[in-house]
């Protein structure tokens, strides 16, 4: 009877996880009349959604690729660097704090920071002259959400990697100096191939996360831009009755993208705790 | 050493100025609604505005509702799973971890063709069912947090000996989870809890797809129509996630000499 202390869970997770998921990745695969089809998936081909996707892997890889970049950067710093310890532990807390800064408020951040009246771009024009607008930026851009969406990618990279640096063991860079390595060949040699999966793999994640990220983009654009989840949010709200099986294909193929993003998370993961034990 | 350590400090500060400019300038533009001079008119259109009071409210609630549930739910299926099912670990380890998987849209659209009116379980027929599925959808969105956070925190205590010794002095299941499992844990259900509250509070997703008054379409609503207001909305989201996370690091720190040390 050992299996009864888990049916609510079972049936909370069935009710409001499994079936919801399970209804929309059947859906894809339906006629409305709910005979098989491929045709709701090859749908997904036209441009204004193919577009939408590309879009969206775009930003969600740029994101992902910098805010590891940058945050592997920051965190090497933090952690190794020979900063004074209050300097580690409060960007631990505050990386906490910003990676679930997300969403709405962060946008406003950015838009009274970087919008067209916001202080930095007032302040570089009248104190600096640079003229940000002038020069083809624009916070409501590409770019400018790839800007705001580091806001949480960085913080999140580096509350991920900062353990996996601190498992590189001392006596790895000791042992590398003693056979002779340079500071940038121990990297290059032992330190980067160590870390290497977890980094990969908070890639990954880093990846999904954008990816579903939806909140900030419509405060930012008010639901313009041409991502995924908006295109999607748009269909369930407005036009979804027209090819109410089309937004089952949109989110089943959403579906794909981050499994597959995640999978590689969770393999990468694996690989890279067998160092760090 | 002293050359050595310019570059991680010149890195830090780089970080400290894309971080920290962007909450400057929040600040500085929620101040500027009166003409010419700094003024705290922004947040006092905000607080009194009765549309913030009542998504501000209905938010906080759903965010209680959620985290009841919540501990409700994870706690004692987390204990069970260690205690006599620790085959099936991998498998609820799996389910929790789901949500990171599915985006939120995607669900708000499963519950949306699921539970409408016609269907065996119309949670979208009334207002208080959809309130319910609102908060169950919360539950799910904060379910690889919470999870997590309680697992971890049941592996720091000796659930076999405590479950045996409230056993022998006659304790029932309920009282076992409620009034010995649940207080050795209660340091990673709060920490739990206060994420479940951070990841609610602003929610924009789901509430907005099932039309329910939450703080997150109200959100989007004045970024739209506003100009000041937003930012000291900004201002006081940022406090209450920071709160938050305090929170959690002060609880966290609090209890350490219960831990054993790593």
């Amino acid at each position: 009877m050992n299996w009864l202390g888990i049916v609510p869970f079972a049936i909370f997770a069935l009710l409001f996880l499994l079936l919801p998921t399970l209804n929309i990745v059947l859906g894809a695969f339906r006629t409305q009349q709910g005979g098989f089809t491929l045709d709701n998936i090859t749908n997904l081909a036209q441009p204004r959604i193919a577009t939408a996707f590309w879009v969206s892997i775009k930003l969600s890889f740029a994101s992902a690729a910098i805010g590891c970049l940058i945050g592997f950067i920051l965190a090497t710093a933090v952690a190794l660097g020979g900063l004074p310890r209050w300097i580690r532990q409060s960007t631990l807390t505050f990386s906490g704090v910003a990676s679930n800064f997300a969403g709405v408020p962060l946008s406003f951040a950015f838009i009274a920071t970087l919008g067209r009246v916001g202080i930095l771009t007032i302040v570089l024009r009248d104190v600096f002259g640079i003229n940000l607008y002038g020069l083809g930026f624009n916070l409501l851009s590409f770019w400018g959400l790839v800007l705001v969406y580091l806001y949480f990618q960085i913080p999140l990279m580096i509350l991920i990697i900062t353990p996996a640096l601190d498992g590189l063991r001392r006596e790895w860079r000791e042992a590398a100096a003693i056979l002779g390595a340079t500071g940038f060949q121990y990297w290059r040699r032992v330190a980067l191939p160590i870390l290497w999966p977890s980094t990969l793999g908070t890639m990954a994640l880093l990846f999904a996360n954008s990816f579903g990220a939806i909140a900030t983009a419509v405060a930012l654009t008010g639901s313009q831009l041409s991502i995924v989840p908006i295109v999607l949010f748009n269909q369930i709200r407005g036009d979804v009755l027209q090819d109410p099986q089309l937004g089952y294909a949109i989110a089943f193929g959403m579906i794909v993208v981050t499994a597959v993003t995640n999978l590689i998370y969770i393999v990468m993961r694996v690989r890279s705790e067998r160092w760090l034990k | 050493m002293r050359t050595a350590r310019f570059w991680p400090y010149a890195a830090f500060l780089c970080g400290l100025a894309y971080f920290i400019i962007p909450l400057i300038g929040m600040f500085e533009f929620s101040l500027r609604k009166r003409r010419g001079v700094y003024s705290l008119d922004a947040y006092t259109s905000v607080l009194t505005d009765p549309q913030f009071q009542q998504t501000f409210l209905y938010s906080l609630f759903m965010a209680l509702v959620a985290i009841f549930i919540g501990v409700l739910l994870v706690v004692p299926t987390a204990y069970w799973v260690r205690l006599r099912l620790p085959k099936l670990r991998p498998v609820v380890e799996f389910v929790t971890l789901l949500p990171l998987v599915i985006p939120p849209v995607v669900l708000a659209f499963g519950y949306i063709r699921l539970f409408n009116t016609s269907s065996v379980v119309p949670f979208l027929g009334s207002e208080f069912g959809t309130n319910i599925l609102l908060s169950c959808g919360y539950v799910v969105l904060a379910l690889p947090y919470m999870y997590r956070a309680v697992d971890t925190g049941l592996r720091a205590i000796d659930i076999l000996t405590l479950t045996e010794a409230a056993q022998g002095l006659g304790a029932s299941w309920a009282a076992i989870i409620f009034r010995v499992i649940l207080p050795n844990v209660r340091v990673a259900v709060a920490s739990g809890a206060f994420l479940t509250f951070a990841i609610v509070i602003g929610e924009y997703v789901i509430s907005a797809l099932l039309d329910r008054p939450a703080f997150g379409p109200y959100l989007v609503w004045i970024g739209s129509n506003k100009a000041y207001e937003p930012s000291a909305l900004a201002v006081m989201t940022f406090a209450i996630t920071w709160g938050c996370m305090a929170l959690i690091q002060v609880i966290t720190q609090f209890s350490k000499h219960t831990r054993t040390p790593l």
